[in-house]
């Protein structure tokens, strides 16, 4: 008998990277939706322009590198970053604004790294940080949220403003992105830093119409952007998916230092509701931070990690010169995770708890 | 130990446990073959015992091909404390021993003893040990230790050397806790036979006197649970806990944490955190051992999965192939896309190679897994997830692991303590780019111990190549250094041949002023005879001894001279020789010096002293004889080798002629100088009393005597006459020749 030989153990949990992957798309789904909604078809859009992108990419250079890309596309991780970059630049942004960050993602932060599983960075806020660095106009250019524009806007002149940059009604962007009292709109987190900036209180400024929600001084759109994907970002919590320690240890830093410094001038520092809600600290500390490839590995690590994280949000939202700060504080931290997992190694069973020398080598 | 004994047992009491870091949850899949009574296994046509089946050390094989056994008849033995003995499973004879495919991963062959079974299962006569309590704990754990018990759990560590501790025992525990999936065989011996395995912890508590028995079995086990309770109920110090059940639970750091939230510290033991445990398998086979004196001949194999069509548990033989195991539980192989049969558990088990691996003691399921079981997923990229090591009951990180693993990146797998990984496979069950991470590890720890065990060869290797360098130095260094000395006596042999006239001038100095002294000596009593051995520690405090020292300083001089030039000689000689000569020469030179020992024996053992002093005498003048004789060979040698550098053949063979006309000359030379040789001799026969004196002062017991024999011997030799002498330079003349005869006879002897 030619007995068939596998290495123990024989078992596999039914779960593979694939079903994970598809797992957090799935878990993004209320969100994106939501955006949608708020945003116009563009978002769905700007999603199948990636996802149509990544695959090629990916397909052409595993290609180029003699691997066998079925495999590497049905593990779903050029398709999750696919969607997390598209979901992060503006609906209306032009078709090559998603294309090249997508491309940029897979080629050079992923592929160039060795493929899934080697690269420091997280290919979609790699790639959205390089988008917004070099295309400032075009990644700013947010129209107001459904209820507040002066023009609507249907599937078609989502496809329209995308590739040619004018509405099926020959609309501009710019005109596009004014609301109903004439006013450019701004994202909340920018309107915000641009009230202060304009001397106006913090209280002031959440007076505008952007903050008319239910939540006083939450962007109506952001509110319940944030919702939606707070509650997939729950379900992949509970779904084993996701660990918890990352997102808690991001979103409390954040939401601990906006309290404290609200406390010390609550004129000039918005609320820590006001920097949980706005912006996309929600969908990075539990989509984007959480990305296992290039954050810690360790719990202990984890919490770190997030904390870290949260803390650079913070930091760059208030004083740096981009309203908002994920991205950017992922790739800070992103670059710290080997010593962080070094750091936070847990103590193996049996072994005296770790000491760690000169070459951080456990002595036992 | 930081976990307080009392606090645990209270704890244990109230039922509270701890827990152990990570874990999995696999489907049980237990009920497919725990609800029939364990059948018997009928006898297959042949049985293949290993002679290896534990973790230690093989015995010798005492039974030869061909001969007969009963069941029960030990086929192997040793004095070696970790080997224990295989028994004949059943009656029959024993067709061959020889390499046989292992129940091990590897599959490798390893001695087997293979046994054609005669069907009659006839034992050996059983000789039990009720009476334990009443004896001795060494014959006890004897018992068990014949009985060829090792532990049936998974490893297969001799049971005898962890109940032979001396250690304090502070917890007994009784591991039933069966944790892998599919395998019911401690389920239903905990069933059916709760009363033996108690019997067996009673014999363990006897030996051990462990301060607290714990039985813990799993909770998803409630019958086996509710039987050891049964059995249990009348030693209140035997409790049965029952463990939330959770992979690997059962494993023996797992389980001790559990219970006790006590840590065996790495490369420790579980005695060092006052832990025993044993399998109930092992518990029973003990009981059996003593209670009923039947060696460990068979055990439980649970054969389940979804390829067999009857699964269940057999008593089967040790030995038993599985292929048998196979018919009697209905394999269907076509349930399977490829065969594929598993030793052990679906997280553990290893798949098999062949049909006849046998069962072994350590064998506790045979898994033929049907094709919805038998998944195999294509390895994908580690995404760092992290899984693995959320579930990693050692709190390893599984991930780091694979990495330096799969990099041979093996000094960093090591800091990350790959060798505290228990291979439980918890870590490959949950990672969802379905990696054999345990296959990584099993390779990259085999990998590391071939360096170790390579790297005490290399130093081992370089040590002698280093010692062998040294001396090769050393060795050429000394050749150089002879050459150069050889080359400078040849040049000076060569430009000033008065040279060695001037030698012997002055070894006939020497040798006329020993001559005088001799005649001192002759007159002096006998006190100062053995003056010169006394010289050598007093010198200086008589004025006779002080020329004798000097006398004998000249002839140390002129011998040492001698020697010299014969060491020259030999090495101009052997310079263009074979180096096998230099050993022949060494030889000589050996030989020589073994001469000067006979006479020097010769001398001792005679009794009487008139003989003793002519013997001593004529071996002197003999010897001195001989030694001038060589002297003048090597003389002529060295001129010959000058002669003929680049030849060295011919000259020896020139040597050999040369000796023989030597011979003559010799004779001559004797019969010409016999009355100084006399001289001479007297003053050997000095020297020699006193290097006799020396001889005998080694020998304690016997000094005292000889001593005083010398002293007679001295007076006598006071009156000796003068034709005592002549006689005495007559057999020196003799001995001369003899001498000059053998000296040639080796210079044949050399040559050859
Ligand atoms: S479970 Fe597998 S994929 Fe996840 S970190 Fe561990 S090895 Fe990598
Ligand atoms: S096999 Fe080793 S590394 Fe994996 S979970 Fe078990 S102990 Fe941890």
């Amino acid at each position: 008998m030619n007995f068939k030989l596998a290495s123990s153990p024989h078992q596999h949990v039914r779960r593979n990277t694939g079903q994970v992957m598809r797992m957090v798309i799935l878990a993004l789904l209320p969100g994106v939706l939501l955006q949608t909604w708020f945003f116009g078809w563009g978002t769905l859009v700007q999603v199948m322009l990636a996802i149509i992108t990544v695959v090629v990419t990916e397909a052409a250079i595993l290609e180029l590198r003699k691997k066998d890309f079925e495999s590497a596309i049905k593990d779903y991780s050029a398709i999750l970053t696919a969607v997390l970059l598209a979901i992060s630049i503006p609906p209306f942004a032009p078709w090559w604004i998603v294309v090249l960050g997508s491309f940029f993602a897979i080629a050079i932060v992923k592929q160039l790294y060795g493929g899934l599983g080697f690269n420091v960075f997280n290919p979609a806020m790699a790639g959205y940080v390089m988008l917004l660095i070099s295309f400032p106009v075009q990644m700013t250019q947010w129209l107001p949220p459904a209820g507040l524009a002066q023009y609507s806007h249907n599937f078609n002149d989502a496809l329209y403003v995308i590739f040619t940059g004018f509405s099926v009604d020959g609309f501009s962007i710019a005109q596009l992105k004014t609301d109903y009292d004439g006013v450019t709109m701004a994202t909340p987190l920018d309107t915000a830093k641009t009230a202060i900036a304009q001397n106006l209180t913090y209280s002031e400024s959440i007076e505008l119409p952007i903050f008319d929600s239910l939540v006083p001084g939450i962007g109506v759109a952001s509110s319940w952007i944030s919702l939606g994907y707070l509650l997939g970002g729950l379900y992949l919590i509970k779904q084993k998916v996701i660990n918890w320690h990352i997102p808690v240890g991001m979103l409390t830093t954040t939401v601990v230092c906006a309290i404290i410094m609200s406390i010390a001038d609550s004129d000039v520092y918005p609320s820590g509701i006001f920097h949980l809600l706005n912006g996309s600290i929600i969908i990075g500390a539990f989509f984007i931070a959480t990305d296992p490839v290039s954050a810690c590995t360790t719990n202990k690590g984890r919490l770190v990690f997030g904390a870290a994280i949260g803390f650079w949000v913070y930091v760059i939202r208030t004083w740096g010169g981009y309203p908002d700060a994920v991205a950017f504080a992922v790739l800070i931290m992103n670059m710290a995770v080997p010593l962080i997992d070094y750091y936070t190694r847990p103590r193996t069973y049996g072994h005296s708890p770790i000491k760690t020398n000169k070459r951080g080598i456990n002595d036992e | 130990m930081d976990n307080n004994f009392d606090d645990i047992v209270k704890k244990l009491e109230n039922n509270e446990l701890w827990d152990f870091h990570g874990g999995v949850f696999p489907a049980e899949q237990k009920t497919l073959s725990n609800q029939n009574l364990i059948a018997q296994l009928p006898l297959s046509k042949y049985l293949y015992v290993p002679v290896k089946q534990h973790i230690g050390v093989e015995g010798q094989v005492i039974v030869s091909e061909g001969q007969a056994v009963l069941k029960g008849e030990p086929l192997t033995q040793s004095s070696n404390p970790f080997a224990v003995p295989i028994h004949a499973p059943s009656s029959g004879k024993i067709l061959s021993i020889g390499e046989h495919v292992s129940a091990h991963p590897s599959g490798l062959p390893e001695l087997t003893i293979k046994i054609e079974t005669d069907q009659q299962d006839r034992w050996l006569p059983l000789t039990p040990m009720v009476d334990y309590q009443k004896q001795s704990k060494m014959d006890v754990i004897g018992a068990i230790c014949n009985a060829g018990i090792s532990g049936m759990g998974g490893a297969g560590f001799p049971t005898h050397i962890k109940i032979g501790t001396t250690k304090q025992v502070e917890f007994l525990i009784i591991n039933g806790v069966e944790c892998e999936p599919y395998i019911t065989s401690d389920d239903r011996l905990m069933r059916e036979h709760a009363w033996q395995i108690r019997q067996g912890i009673d014999v363990l508590c006897h030996l051990l006197n462990p301060k607290c028995v714990v039985i813990a079995i799993e909770k998803n086990k409630p019958e086996a649970i509710e039987a050891m309770e049964v059995a249990c109920k009348e030693n209140s110090n035997y409790q049965v806990v029952d463990i939330p059940t959770k992979y690997p639970a059962g494993g023996e750091k797992q389980l001790i944490q559990v219970l006790t939230n006590r840590e065996v510290p790495a490369k420790g033991l579980p005695i060092d955190v006052g832990v025993i445990m044993h399998n109930v398998g092992t518990c029973f086979a003990v009981s059996d051992a003593i209670f009923s004196g039947k060696p460990l001949v068979q055990r439980v194999v649970t054969v389940t999965g979804g390829a067999v069509e009857t699964p269940g548990n057999f008593w089967a033989p040790i030995g038993t192939p599985v292929s048998h195991l196979f018919n009697e539980a209905n394999y269907n192989s076509k349930a399977q896309k490829q065969p594929q049969a598993i030793m052990g558990g679906p997280m553990m088990g290893f798949s098999i190679t062949d049909e006849s691996v046998p069962v072994v003691k350590t064998t506790n399921c045979i898994l033929l897994p049907d094709a919805k079981e038998s998944q195999t997923r294509k390895e994908q990229a580690c995404i760092r997830c992290g899984a693995c090591a959320d579930v990693c009951p050692a709190n390893l990180l599984p991930q780091q692991l694979f990495w330096h693993a799969k990099g041979k990146e093996l000094d960093k797998a090591q800091d990350y303590n790959l060798f505290d990984c228990i291979e439980c496979g918890a870590c490959a069950y949950v990672c969802p780019s379905d990696i054999p991470l345990v296959h990584y590890y099993r390779v990259a720890k085999s990998e590391i111990k071939l360096e170790q065990d390579e790297k005490v060869k290399a130093d081992k290797a370089r040590e002698r190549f280093e010692k062998r360098a040294a001396r090769l130095i050393a060795e050429q260094e000394a050749r150089d250094e002879k050459h150069r000395l050889a080359a400078e006596a040849r040049k000076q042999a060569m430009s000033d041949s008065g040279n060695t006239a001037k030698d012997k001038i002055a070894a006939a100095l020497a040798r006329a002023k020993a001559k005088k002294e001799a005649t001192a000596k002759g007159m002096s009593n006998a006190d100062e005879s053995i003056a010169p051995h006394k010289a050598n520690e007093n010198s200086g405090t008589k004025a006779s001894s002080n020329e004798r020292v000097q006398a004998a300083i000249a002839r140390a001089k002129a011998k040492k001279e001698a020697a010299q030039k014969a060491l020259q000689q030999t090495e101009s000689k052997t310079a263009n020789l074979e180096p096998t000569e230099i050993s022949d020469t060494d030889s000589a030179d050996s030989k020589v010096m073994l001469q000067d020992a006979d006479v020097a024996d010769t001398l001792d053992n005679k009794d009487k002293p008139a003989i003793d002093k002519k013997a001593k005498v004529a071996a002197a003048i003999a010897k001195a004889k001989a030694k001038k004789l060589a002297q003048q060979r090597e003389e002529k040698e060295a001129e010959n080798s000058i002669g003929y550098p680049d030849n060295a053949n011919s000259a020896v063979e020139k040597n050999t002629k040369e000796t023989q006309s030597d011979d003559i000359q010799a004779e001559n030379l004797a019969l010409k100088k016999q009355r100084v040789a006399a001289a001479v001799a007297k003053a050997k026969a000095k020297k020699l009393a006193a290097n006799s004196d020396q001889v005998i002062a080694d020998d304690v017991t016997t000094k005292q005597d000889t001593l005083q024999s010398l002293d007679k011997d001295n007076k006598e030799s006071q009156g000796l006459d003068q034709k005592k002498q002549r006689i005495a330079a007559a057999v020196a003349k003799a001995k001369a020749k003899k001498a000059a005869k053998d000296a040639s006879q080796k210079t044949e002897d050399d040559k050859s």
